[in-house]
């Protein structure tokens, strides 16, 4: 794949895609290049368009609890600066090192934070794209609350690089929470896990973080509190878990533990692939039997219902057969070894991909931008 | 009535049922405005289906007549975004207010479009609650929340209506129907339910919507503080934020709007107080019990002149009685106000306020300002008296001043209120040419004839088809002097 030298302004960058655009050359956008096996396979001639030029923290306004970035600012050096002023951008995915911020927009990536704070599409709150008409234009603001005009970053989260680059973008920021402490309930029965989790799900309970793992056999569920006192609400959520039959204890040093919940998200290796399953917590019982019947080990945001099923050795058919088992639950495949062919996105509501595919002519009229990788073959 | 009007009419009678057509004169006028008066269209014809179907197929009526229309809730919206069109259809969607489903293992609920936001909140309790709580929520349906993607004085901490939404059956302005997402979140696709949120009624109409409810907080602990001035109790509010406290809900009233609620309510509010700062934490017992004692003292550090902590659910359902009064009560201060929803960043505070006070005495006007105070969300009343020559028109011209002012501080026009006919007139201060051909690339994609709520939200009217020029930036902006952002 070529690599078109990198912009270092966003007119630039949108003056190198109205070019391409007007040549009918496929581009691709590069951030941190950490999720770029994601979608289904794109253009081979595709030109590699990198934002890495546009890295400038251009606003960070501690008073407002929210910031202005560039692009190609990768994640975790914004995430420094905004801890200086005892903040946060409340988006944790796992980061394999360099995920930029733009990437992590356009790919919706997420990590334990998402249950408490949101998720991309809920924390940024203005956008700039570039078009490939070279067009530049924003939606939203940089203030936390702002109803005017329609919510393009929504659209573009999540996208792909399909619709356009994104060039900036303004977010939303928390406060860091002095202490923390997460109550564990380990089970090895899928159904008193279930239980478990419902038990917990309903309780007058503030988590900033409620997940589940499941491997070999057994599985846990962790439930994070943060903030100035948050001890009281561990002992709350474990007295739940215990009473509800697991085996339970409490960790107040639990930034490993989390650690390991976000790593397990990009699975265990090369040959194992990874799909994305949005489900509801009532159906994790039946979604942990269907992983296991294929060999495989979860790991996900249990009250949101998010699971990341790991497959050590997978199939189409193996991949054909979960997303029936788990109808209606969308499956989306997302790190594969090449050689694995298989529709990432599955199938698409023809009444849905029609309107899809209009939203993708009017704001990609070139039809160049990450052609074929987004669901539908969009 | 002209003739494509009168077919159509027939059509929607056969859809709906002859009782659910109306036409006569006297009747139409009750749905000419919406909750913003100023404005007042009388429809063609007015439309109430009874079933997400009859829906769908009253907008392929419409689409097949080549006319116009537009979707109504309780018709308690503040920016005209429920205004009808001229001999066009509206669409009530009163009828359709059953709640389907509930499930609270889930914290999922399914309603259709009429249920108002309240009617939610009761559904799931006592356990349970739905967070976005706009003032009107004991009359506005959730259908409106969804096109107006409203918020209320709990979305500092709780978010907006679009962070609730997981899914809606959509009828699109050709009168398809197709799902956006569903009970589960990150349906794959476009986040094309991201974009219908908020979206004012011009893409199409929500006829089922699954919304997210959640768990009610261990505790509540609810305070007033009174201050001699806006800009004190803003200095709290700076205090609270930055020592990493996020309040349920935390809202200001200045002199002038704690006169008027105190007359509707008769809280007991000192008359003389320059500003009345309301403070809610919720969340876990231990958690409130610390930081409350936190925020009582830097009220009083600050100065507070007197703090009031609600001593049970009384006390604390007066201090948001109050509040919620202040837009009703303003009638007491003046006969007429114009109402204002612009947003600043919250570090501005002081200086936006005082530029309001500035442009209020070289008007000749008063401004009283309720606002939420933790997202910079101003509701600056405008009072005057439509009766004195003029006045109107003053008020008008202060009122889109108080928007210029707000977006040159880096704000916006709108932050729950919503675009609709009123503020249309400013997009241009917030946005450029090529972001406004931005928006209508989606209005397009969605409805490339444009008959769903039409002259709402843009600026100036303009077809799908046309192809937008690339943005060029201006001098100003080139010369640094300047930031559209």
């Amino acid at each position: 794949m070529a690599v078109s030298g990198a912009p270092a302004t966003r007119e630039e960058l949108a003056q190198a895609l109205r070019s391409a655009g007007a040549a009918g050359q496929p581009v691709r956008f590069s951030g941190g290049a950490t999720k770029h096996q994601w979608g289904a396979a794109g253009a081979e001639d595709a030109l590699e368009l990198p934002t890495g030029g546009l890295d400038r923290i251009l606003e960070h306004n501690a008073g407002d609890l929210t910031a202005v970035l560039e692009a190609g600012v990768p994640l975790a050096r914004a995430q420094e600066a905004f801890a200086e002023e005892g903040q946060m951008l409340a988006i944790d995915p796992p980061d394999l090192g360099g995920a930029t911020i733009g990437g992590v927009v356009a790919t919706a990536d997420s990590g334990p934070l998402r249950g408490r704070y949101g998720g991309v599409r809920d924390l940024v709150v203005g956008v700039r794209v570039a078009l490939s008409d070279g067009t530049l234009a924003k939606s939203g603001g940089k203030v936390i609350k702002n109803v005017a005009g329609y919510d393009l970053a929504k659209l573009f989260a999540g996208s792909l690089g399909t619709l356009g680059a994104i060039v900036e973008v303004s977010v939303r920021l928390h406060p860091l929470q002095p202490h923390s402490a997460t109550a564990i309930g380990h089970a090895g029965d899928a159904d008193e896990l279930g239980r478990a989790l419902i038990s917990v799900a309903r309780a007058p309970l503030e988590h900033s973080g409620f997940d589940v793992c499941w491997a070999d056999g057994a599985g846990s569920l962790l439930i994070r509190f943060a903030g100035a006192a948050p001890r009281p609400q561990a002992e709350l959520a474990e007295r739940l878990l215990r009473e509800a039959g697991l085996g339970t204890e409490i960790e107040e040093d639990d930034e490993e533990l989390w650690a390991r919940q976000r790593a397990r998200q990009r699975g265990e290796g090369s040959d194992g692939a990874v799909l994305r399953v949005s489900s509801l917590p009532t159906r994790l019982p039946a979604l942990i039997r269907a992983t296991e019947d294929a060999g495989g080990s979860l790991v996900g945001r249990a009250v949101l219902g998010l699971s990341w099923v790991w497959l050590p050795e997978p199939s189409r058919e193996q991949i054909e057969s979960l997303r029936r088992m788990l109808s209606p639950a969308p499956c989306v495949v997302l790190d594969r070894p090449q050689a694995l062919e298989v529709d990432p996105w599955g199938p698409v509501d023809p009444a849905l991909l029609a309107l899809m595919r209009r939203v993708k002519e009017h704001f990609d009229p070139a039809g160049v931008c990450s052609p074929g990788v987004f669901a539908g073959g969009l | 009535m002209d003739g494509r009007l009168n077919d159509l009419t027939s059509r929607l009678a056969e859809i709906a049922g002859t009782a659910h057509v109306i036409t006569h004169e006297h009747q139409l006028a009750t749905y000419a405005s919406d909750g913003l008066l100023q404005y007042a269209v009388q429809p063609g014809v007015v439309v109430l289906p009874g079933s997400a179907g009859e829906v769908a197929a009253a907008v392929r009526a419409c689409h097949e007549a080549e006319l116009p229309w537009v979707a109504r809730g309780a018709g308690s919206g503040l920016s005209g975004g429920a205004t009808p069109v001229e001999g066009g259809v509206l669409i009530g969607l009163s009828r359709l207010r059953r709640i389907l489903e509930v499930d609270l293992d889930n914290g999922r609920v399914l309603v259709e479009p009429g249920v108002t936001n309240i009617a939610v909140s009761q559904a799931v309790g006592p356990t349970h609650f739905y967070p976005p709580d706009p003032s009107s929520q004991i009359v506005c349906t959730i259908g409106g929340n969804v096109a107006e993607n409203s918020g209320g004085a709990h979305c500092f901490k709780y978010g907006f209506t679009t962070n609730y939404v997981t899914g809606l059956d959509l009828v699109l302005p050709d009168g398809s129907e197709l799902t956006l997402g569903g009970p589960e979140v990150d349906h794959p696709g476009y986040d094309l339910l991201g974009a219908f949120v908020g979206s004012e009624g011009t893409l199409g109409v929500a006829t089922r919507i699954w919304l997210r409810v959640v768990p009610k907080p261990e505790a509540v602990r609810t305070l007033v503080a009174f201050f001699g001035s806006t800009v004190q109790a803003g200095e709290v509010v700076s205090e609270i934020v930055s020592a990493g406290i996020v309040p349920g809900a935390i809202e200001m009233m200045d002199n002038l709007s704690i006169r008027a609620a105190e007359g509707a309510t008769g809280a007991g509010y000192p008359l003389d107080a320059g500003a009345a700062l309301v403070v809610e934490l919720d969340g876990s017992e231990a958690e409130c019990e610390t930081r409350f004692d936190q925020v009582v003292s830097m009220c009083e550090g600050a100065g507070a002149d007197s703090v009031r902590v609600a001593r049970d659910e009384t006390e604390r359902e007066l201090i948001w009685r109050t509040r919620k009064a202040a837009f009703a009560a303003m009638g007491r201060i003046a006969p007429n106000y114009y109402v204002q929803d612009s947003v600043i960043p919250r570090t501005r505070l002081a200086e936006v306020l005082a530029r309001i006070d500035e442009l209020a005495s070289e008007h000749d006007l008063r401004v009283a300002n309720v606002f939420h105070a933790g997202d910079g969300n101003l509701h600056p009343l405008v009072c005057y008296d439509g009766a004195n020559p003029g006045e109107a028109e003053r008020a008008e011209e202060l009122a889109g001043l108080i928007v210029k002012t707000c977006v040159d501080a880096g704000g916006s026009i709108t932050g729950e209120h919503g675009v609709g006919v009123d503020k249309k007139r400013y997009m241009p201060d917030m946005f450029n040419e090529s972001d406004l051909s931005a928006f209508q690339r989606l209005r397009c994609a969605f409805d490339p004839e444009q008959r769903a709520n039409p002259g709402k939200v843009m600026p100036t009217p303009r077809l799908c088809g046309e192809v937008p020029g690339p943005y060029r930036e201006h001098p100003l902006e080139q010369a640094g002097l300047a930031e559209r952002f």
